[in-house]
């Protein structure tokens, strides 16, 4: 990052005059910790200790559940793929809780702690990898692929991009209905490769919508590193051909992302227009529970578990500061951890649907019947 | 006297003028008025946040159609020609398509533009789409075929609460022969239901769209010889108004589909297999396809009519049909 140009924020217009240098803010970029000391989270925060603890709730509920429908795939339980943020969990948890309750966002299959911070319960959550009847599709689609418009969560499709052109519309629509209102979407190192990111995040751009884009550099898209994604260095340069500013954030560092996010949020909310944040993490899981990462070089995995993942930062963090002790800590996990044992009893409580029910709601059957299965030469 | 054009313009303006969730997007929709000026006028009365110019951008004004319609607004999207819709391709099929039934958010937004051969305009402004979304669940297709349905099914279009294409053959938005004069109140045409066009007892054809022309100038020649020919117009595509194209097979016995879409994959392979499955105690003579042969759309004059069914080859198939 240190071809990264720095400028102060104060001194941001409405309109960038033309010439005027590309605006990439590194403030809570990563940085190397000092010699012999273990990374811990930056100091430079607003967030009172219950919001950290907060955070801290988030964090640990985003990968127990994920430990959970591990456990829930091998059982066979699961009836599609598993798909990990280890590793990636503050990513999505910081950036989600800098945002107020009648903000939109969409995540990508990497973001659960965001559909957790939207008020979506881990319940809803096992009972759609399950593809229960209890589960908010009803057993029509798998993962996080539902959504909510009065929490503000809207559920991605597997299509990579195609969610920042929805979210650009989202923003329209509540302008057009003068609500106050942000839209964080989430993108990968890959998905944003394809031409429906670009349309969408033009279109936002041009019409100054207060749209956030959180770029996760995880250094993979399946198997294919970043390096054969893009020719960029950070993924926050692409912000340049857009016109609006870039941020590099730590995105392993919980406070960093929720700084980094809010300041965007409040700044988009007043003024208007679009932002680039980029997270440089590191996924530590495969694609999905099937891959078996052959293409990662040796060592690399281990380096990012043992020096940088992202819960034990923050829990070095909360020493550090006498935020909370390790009983506190453990207490809190605890609880987690019963809210998912209760959780995963209700989802496998539930019914598979009634295979009748895939013929309902293609449209409004008030007006189109369902399509059943016709009966064949039946007079 | 309204044209087919100014029918739906109209359509559109006392939309939104009924509801304040109504807006439009698209490329050059606001000053310029559209390509084809169906939005004409529009942003001087509507302003310039309810008529929204975008970039060169379909994917953009697909998605954001989506978006906004999540948010309970009523979008109508213009394609600047209708073969664009390619590049919106993915977010229609499988985002607005899909919505309701993933999660039962109805993406009440519509999606419309010129479509159409005819007019010299080659392989990239000549497109008839329909069967590339007729195999997408969760998507309504609707092609009018006269001023007053034009008028009354993009009202309901609007109103409806699913995603809805709407083609629009540019051939007839200013065609002296679709001028008529509308009603002055506020109707609609309900979709999904077709048109008996000219009743008639010795065959039907099937059609929609500009087509509707051809096969009624085609009856007229045929009348000459003896031959009374029922003429329906689908109106809509998706839902399909099945009930009325049986009836008319059960009347006549004899079935022509005619389209201007290729004819390998068309709709009329759909609807003669609908025939074939339902009604074919009634039938007398197998049910036939008068469309586009299986190339892109030619540029050159003689080229596109040897592409296009003509009034000629209506007829031709009709005399077979008859006489089978
Ligand atoms: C348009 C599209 N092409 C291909 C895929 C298949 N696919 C699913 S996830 C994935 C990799 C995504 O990588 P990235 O965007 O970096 O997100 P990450 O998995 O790293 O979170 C691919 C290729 C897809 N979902 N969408
Ligand atoms: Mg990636």
């Amino acid at each position: 990052m240190d071809n990264v140009t720095k400028t102060n924020s104060s001194n941001r217009r409405r309109r960038r005059p033309p010439g005027r240098e590309i605006r990439i803010f590194t403030k809570y970029a990563p940085r190397r910790a000092p010699d012999g000391q273990a990374l811990s989270c930056t100091t430079d925060t607003t967030l009172r200790p219950e919001q950290l603890l907060d955070l801290y709730r988030y964090l640990k509920l985003t990968r127990l559940v994920e430990e959970r429908l591990v456990n829930l795939y091998r059982q066979t339980k699961v009836v599609g793929g598993v798909f990990r943020s280890l590793g990636q969990e503050a990513t999505a948890v910081g950036s989600a809780y800098a945002l107020q309750p009648q903000d939109f966002l969409t995540p990508l299959i990497r973001d659960l702690g965001a559909v957790f911070v939207k008020g979506i319960r881990p319940r809803e959550i096992f009972a759609q990898y399950m593809a229960k009847a209890w589960g908010p599709s009803g057993g029509r689609d798998l993962n996080i692929h539902f959504g909510s418009v009065e929490k503000g969560f809207i559920g991605p499709i597997s299509h990579l991009g195609d969610m920042i052109p929805v979210m650009t519309g989202v923003l329209l629509g509540a302008r057009m209905q003068k609500k106050r209102i942000v839209g964080l979407a989430y993108i990968g190192d890959g998905g944003m490769s394809t031409g429906a990111f670009h349309e969408g995040l033009n279109f936002a751009a041009v019409q100054r919508l207060p749209l956030l884009v959180l770029a996760e550099y995880n250094h993979y898209a399946y198997s294919t590193p970043t390096s054969l994604q893009t020719a960029v260095r950070d993924l926050a340069e692409k912000a340049a051909g857009y016109g609006i500013p870039g941020h590099i954030v730590d995105g392993n560092d919980v406070i960093a992302c929720y700084e980094v996010t809010k300041r965007a949020a409040e700044s988009a909310r007043r003024h208007g227009g679009a932002v680039l944040i980029e997270a440089k993490t590191y996924r530590r899981k495969g694609h999905a529970e099937h891959d078996d990462q052959r293409y990662v070089p040796q060592g690399e995995i281990d380096w990012w578990e043992q020096h940088n993942d992202p819960i034990d930062r923050f829990e070095r963090f909360l020493a550090e500061h006498q935020v909370a002790g390790k009983e506190q800590l453990a207490e809190i996990t605890a609880s987690v951890q019963r809210e998912i044992d209760e959780d995963v009893e209700w989802a496998e409580s539930s019914p598979m649907p009634d295979p009748e029910q895939a013929a309902y709601g293609v449209f409004d059957n008030s007006i189109v019947p369902p399509a059943l299965r016709p009966k064949v030469l039946e007079k | 006297m309204a044209t087919f054009v100014e029918a739906i313009r109209q359509g559109i303006w006392e939309e939104m003028e009924r509801d304040p969730t109504v807006f439009v997007i698209g490329e050059d929709v606001g000053a310029y008025g559209g390509a084809f000026k169906v939005t004409d006028g529009l942003i001087d009365q509507f302003g310039n946040q309810r008529v929204i110019d975008t970039p060169i951008s379909e994917g953009a004004i697909v998605g954001a159609a989506c978006g906004a319609a999540l948010l309970g607004m009523r979008p109508v999207a213009e394609f600047q020609f209708i073969d664009f819709i390619s590049a919106g391709f993915d977010l229609l099929t499988n985002y607005a398509a899909k919505c309701r039934y993933r999660w039962g958010a109805g993406i009440a937004a519509v999606f419309r533009g010129p479509s159409g051969s005819g007019l010299r305009s080659g392989p990239f402004h000549s497109l008839n789409p329909e069967s590339f979304f007729l195999n997408t669940a969760g998507l309504k297709i609707v092609e009018p075929s006269s001023a007053y349905d034009a008028k009354g099914l993009i009202k309901a279009a609007i109103r409806d609460p699913d995603p809805v294409l709407f083609f629009e053959h540019k051939k007839l938005y200013r065609l002296p022969r679709l001028r008529e004069e509308l009603p002055s109140d506020d109707y609609i045409v309900e979709l999904g239901k077709a048109r008996t066009v000219r009743e008639g007892r010795d065959l039907s054809i099937i059609t929609f769209g500009a087509t509707v022309l051809t096969a009624l100038d085609a009856a007229e020649e045929l009348e000459k010889e003896g031959l009374d020919v029922e003429i329906l117009d689908l109106r809509t595509l998706a839902p399909l108004d099945k009930q009325s194209i049986l009836n008319s097979v059960r009347k006549t016995s004899r079935a022509m589909v005619l389209h201007e879409a290729s004819r390998t994959g068309g709709i009329g392979g759909e609807i003669a297999a609908l025939i074939g499955e339902e009604a074919f105690e009634w039938l007398d003579a197998p049910v036939v396809r008068v469309a586009s042969i299986d190339t892109p759309v030619p540029y050159s004059p003689p080229l596109e009519d040897y592409y296009l069914p003509q009034t000629k080859d209506v007829v031709d198939a009709a005399r077979k049909l008859a006489a089978y």
